[in-house]
């Protein structure tokens, strides 16, 4: 009969619109309270009816997976030996395989010997240029950079705000093993250790052989005036870095020689504390 | 006589080697075998191409046209070439051709006149790589607009902020020499016009300046003339912001009351040079950007890719194909793809035709879940970047759970292979039920779409038609059948297919294919349980972060949901191989489908031309690339 098809189609209707009350009823007219567990549910297979999430009132956390620009991971602060170190050694893989080339590293070399430290000086990353393909932390061989889950970057200057610096990239590592715990773990089944490769590699040989035949004692010579003078910096510097930090990332794509100098600076001066403490 | 139709009959089973050596036999003159390293088919003599293209077509009975591009080889012979893919509607493998030109003047022969299919590709030719095709109805450009400066895709053409010639760019690493691309560029000194351009032209709004350049046939003075307005004759232009056209799409209607008298499709909105970006990506860097071509399934268009870069790597020393695994996983993302495809092109054909959003909805919800997938096993819902060249990004998680990170989170926790148990069991057949009450017998829908747009069985082969659009029109070809790649022949699914060749034929070829994909990907499941613990990559381990690609050509082509999606790809590496692709060329089906659409249109209503785009189903990333 003409007309049957039709009608068939607008029972549907109604049954979808009957079926998102049956689902108030089933959850008590609370499927949208914030105390309810049910959301679960609610976005799960065996869910009818309206499924809207209220959005900014509920959002739905992301898988571990999910990736969102990248961070860089720095040792936590109340870690033993590495407190606060960078676990990017600048090895640039991340530099190579990004794809639209939004990351820039500034290598940082010892100032007497000239040779490469495996810390980054400067790390900056656009993210208006960032695709979030996630091949940086896919291809880094340190797990030093990992993708975000904060997906919330709204902000006032574009300009500014969107070249993010090494500062506003570090995140501890605790922050990394809570938002993607599963993903931690393997990462450390495939590295052997929760350690970063380099500070499992010196326990090693640290256990190995005795403490007299440390490693490199040339450096070790070069070491007590860096460290002087970072001593000497230390109590300035603790309440300097807050006030200068967003000057320094202000505009860091047109920053002058001498303020690269500075921070070039204040990266080994850092260094050297810590080294000062670690020993 | 007789014997002479037979022995034509014969020849037109010939395989691909064989068709060769008849080629080579019977005209060699014009023929030569393609024998540099790693690539195939042969090299036509450019001045009897459209022969020779005759015979290809009618003779061997190569009648399907799928893909004709240009690539530049400055500084590797210094010419440029024209490559032809033909393949046989009826199945197999593809007979490769190309003609080559001088880099100045360059000029081949149009072969509009054989497969109508080359039109718009031989205009993108000429758009990109300045090659003239003489005998072409309409050689206009397409993605760049008239009064553009050069040919971009040539080699030696330079982009505005322009940096190096191939990725990785040396100023990132290790001097970190950080900056914004649009600091750089002092606006106006990166642009160049041709000395004798007059700029004012482009501000020229008159209606006669803005539509006589179009090739649509008629004279578009008389019509615009206002004192002889004497004709019903008018030419409508649609978009590029039209809520129907799927993104900034135009189409430029002459209609006589209110039919449709020609109809030219304009694009090139979105254009961003995808290839020319892509030469100068190394191979790795491109999966992502293929995500963004039709972007509502980037799974397949990650698996044309890499399957055409896994055809390189085979004729190098080191390489390991994909295990059993990974192929299973991979079918079964492009599969979920396609039921993500098509409802949306059901949905927003609906849209068009007038059932304003409640179908789309219901076929949303159902999306969402896929995508809820896809979010936790590749990392990105739309965006997937899952695929890698001999593997994948991952397997999949164990369960699908997300930790709360931001204020109001709410957090959901699945056992992955339940959840995808259930949804491939239970949700999407359920949608696709509901769809098919909703719309299969709907007396209003069949009204709008019966006998609405025809396309017949001849021209949807010669328009070089793909996908739902060739299969609709009663040309039973499925490249995952036709041409099989990945685990499909072992894998048991029908070819949909409709005779009618109408908008509502397209319409039911679509929800054939979402059963048989629901039906292909309840196979999957017991192989992913069969093989659950195997590595997704055949050595163990994670494929390197700049695969060396040996020397050679290759063309990979999948069934995407909106028809073949092909790349054709030249490593013109060393001994060592390459790390950049030398041509990258993406065979778009959003792109190649329109061509018919001009031909679909005419005698039908205005109103239905909104229809038969959206039963063509285009996605604009893909058609402008």
């Amino acid at each position: 009969m003409y007309g049957t098809g039709l009608a068939k189609g607008l029972r549907l209707t109604l049954r979808h619109f009957v079926e998102s009350y049956i689902d108030d009823l089933r959850y008590g007219f609370r499927k949208y309270h914030h105390s309810t567990d049910n959301f679960g549910i609610r976005q799960g297979t065996q869910t009818k009816g309206v499924i809207t999430v209220q959005y900014p009132d509920e959002k739905v956390a992301v898988p571990e997976r999910f990736r969102f620009v990248p961070f860089l991971i720095v040792e936590d602060e109340d870690h033993p030996t590495r407190a606060g170190k960078d676990w990017c050694t600048s090895c640039g893989i991340c530099a190579k395989v990004c794809p639209p080339q939004c990351i820039w590293i500034v290598r940082g070399n010892d100032p007497d010997t000239g040779r490469p430290v495996p810390e980054p000086e400067g790390f900056f990353i656009d993210i208006d240029i960032c695709m979030n393909c996630g091949y940086c932390a896919e291809y880094c061989p340190f797990d030093a950079i990992k993708m975000d889950h904060d997906y919330e970057l709204a902000s006032y200057d574009r300009t500014s705000h969107h070249i993010h610096d090494k500062e506003k990239l570090s995140k501890p590592n605790s922050y990394w093993r809570s938002i993607a715990p599963t993903r931690a773990y393997d990462e450390m089944l495939v590295r052997g250790t929760w350690e970063h490769k380099d500070a499992a590699k010196e326990a090693r040989r640290g256990s190995a052989s005795s403490r007299a035949s440390a490693p490199r004692p040339a450096a070790q010579q070069a070491a007590p005036a860096p460290v002087a003078t970072a001593l000497a910096a230390e109590s300035e510097s603790a309440t300097a870095p807050a006030a200068s930090a967003p000057a320094e990332g202000a505009t860091p794509w047109n920053e002058d020689e001498a303020k690269r100098e500075e921070r070039r600076r204040k990266a080994l001066e850092r260094k050297a504390k810590r080294a000062a403490r670690g020993g | 006589m007789e014997n002479l139709a037979a022995a034509e009959q014969s020849v037109a089973k010939l395989s691909i080697e064989d068709s060769i050596e008849y080629l080579k036999s019977n005209h060699s003159q014009a023929i030569k075998l393609d024998d540099r390293d790693g690539y195939q088919g042969v090299i036509v003599d450019s001045d009897q191409l459209l022969d020779i293209a005759r015979v290809i077509r009618d003779q061997l009975g190569f009648d399907y046209l799928s893909s004709a591009t240009a690539v530049d080889y400055l500084g590797e012979g210094d010419h440029m070439e024209m490559v032809y893919h033909a393949y046989r509607s009826s199945g197999g493998g593809a007979l490769v051709f190309k003609a080559q030109t001088d880099r100045d003047a360059a000029e081949i022969p149009s072969l509009v006149s054989v497969w109508r299919g080359a039109d718009f590709q031989e205009r993108e030719a000429w758009d990109l790589y300045g090659i003239r095709f003489p005998g072409h109805p309409n050689l206009a450009r397409i993605l760049m607009w008239e009064g553009f400066e050069g040919h971009p895709m040539r080699k030696d053409w330079r982009e505005a902020y322009y940096e190096e010639e191939r990725k990785p760019f040396d100023s990132r690493w290790p001097g970190g020499h950080v900056h914004r691309a649009e600091e750089k560029n002092v606006f106006g000194k990166n642009v160049s016009y041709p000395p004798d351009i007059d700029l004012n032209r482009l501000m020229d709004n008159s209606e006669e300046a803005v539509y006589s350049s179009l090739g649509l046939g008629v004279d578009v003075e008389r019509i615009m003339d206002k004192d002889g307005f004497e004709t019903n004759e008018l030419v409508v232009n649609m978009g590029p912001h039209h809520p129907s056209t799927h993104g900034v799409f135009r189409m430029v209607l002459t209609v006589d009351g209110e039919t449709v008298t020609s109809l030219e499709p304009v694009m090139g909105y979105l254009h961003r040079n995808h290839e020319k970006i892509g030469e100068r990506n190394t191979y790795l860097h491109n999966i992502p950007f293929t995500d963004r071509l039709d972007y509502i399934s980037s799974m397949g268009n990650n698996h044309g890719y890499v399957l055409a870069v896994e055809q390189l790597m085979s004729l190098g020393r080191k390489y390991n194909p994909p295990t059993y695994r990974c192929e299973a996983l991979r079918v079964m993302m492009v599969e979920l793809s396609r039921i993500v495809n098509h409802l949306w092109a059901i949905g927003f054909w609906l849209n068009d035709i007038g059932a304003f959003f409640t179908p789309v909805l219901y076929f949303i919800q159902e999306r969402e879940r896929i995508l809820d997938f896809f979010e936790a096993v590749a990392g990105s819902r739309m965006m997937c970047n899952y695929m890698r060249f001999g593997g994948l990004f991952g397997d999949l998680p164990e369960r699908i759970k997300s930790v709360s990170n931001l204020t109001n989170d709410r957090v959901r926790d699945y056992n992955t292979m339940q959840f995808l148990t259930e949804m491939i069991n239970e949700r999407i057949p359920r949608t696709i039920d509901e769809l098919e009450i909703l719309l299969t017998q709907n007396e209003i829908l069949i009204e709008r779409s019966m006998g609405v747009g025809i396309l017949s069985a001849e021209d949807a082969i010669n328009f070089s038609a793909a996908g739902p659009l060739l299969r609709g029109s009663g040309v039973a070809y499925d490249i995952r059948r036709a041409d099989p790649y990945s685990i499909y022949p072992e894998l048991d699914f029908d070819v949909a297919v409709e005779a009618e060749g109408d908008m509502y034929a397209r319409y039911r070829v679509r929800v054939t294919e979402l059963r048989e994909s629901v039906r292909i990907l309840k196979q999957i499941l017991p192989r992913l349980e069969a093989t659950a613990g195997e590595s997704i990559w055949a050595d163990g381990k994670p494929g390197a972060y700049a695969p060396r690609v040996p020397h050679g050509e290759s063309y990979g082509r999948v069934e995407n949901g909106k028809g073949e999606l092909g790349y054709y790809i030249v490593s013109a590496g060393g001994r060592g191989g390459s790390s950049n692709p030398w041509r990258y060329h993406v065979r778009a089906p959003s792109f190649i489908n329109l061509t018919p659409l001009g031909h679909m249109s005419k005698g039908y209503k205005v109103a239905d031309i909104v229809g038969i785009l959206g039963s063509i189903d285009i996605v604009l990333g893909e058609t402008d690339r």
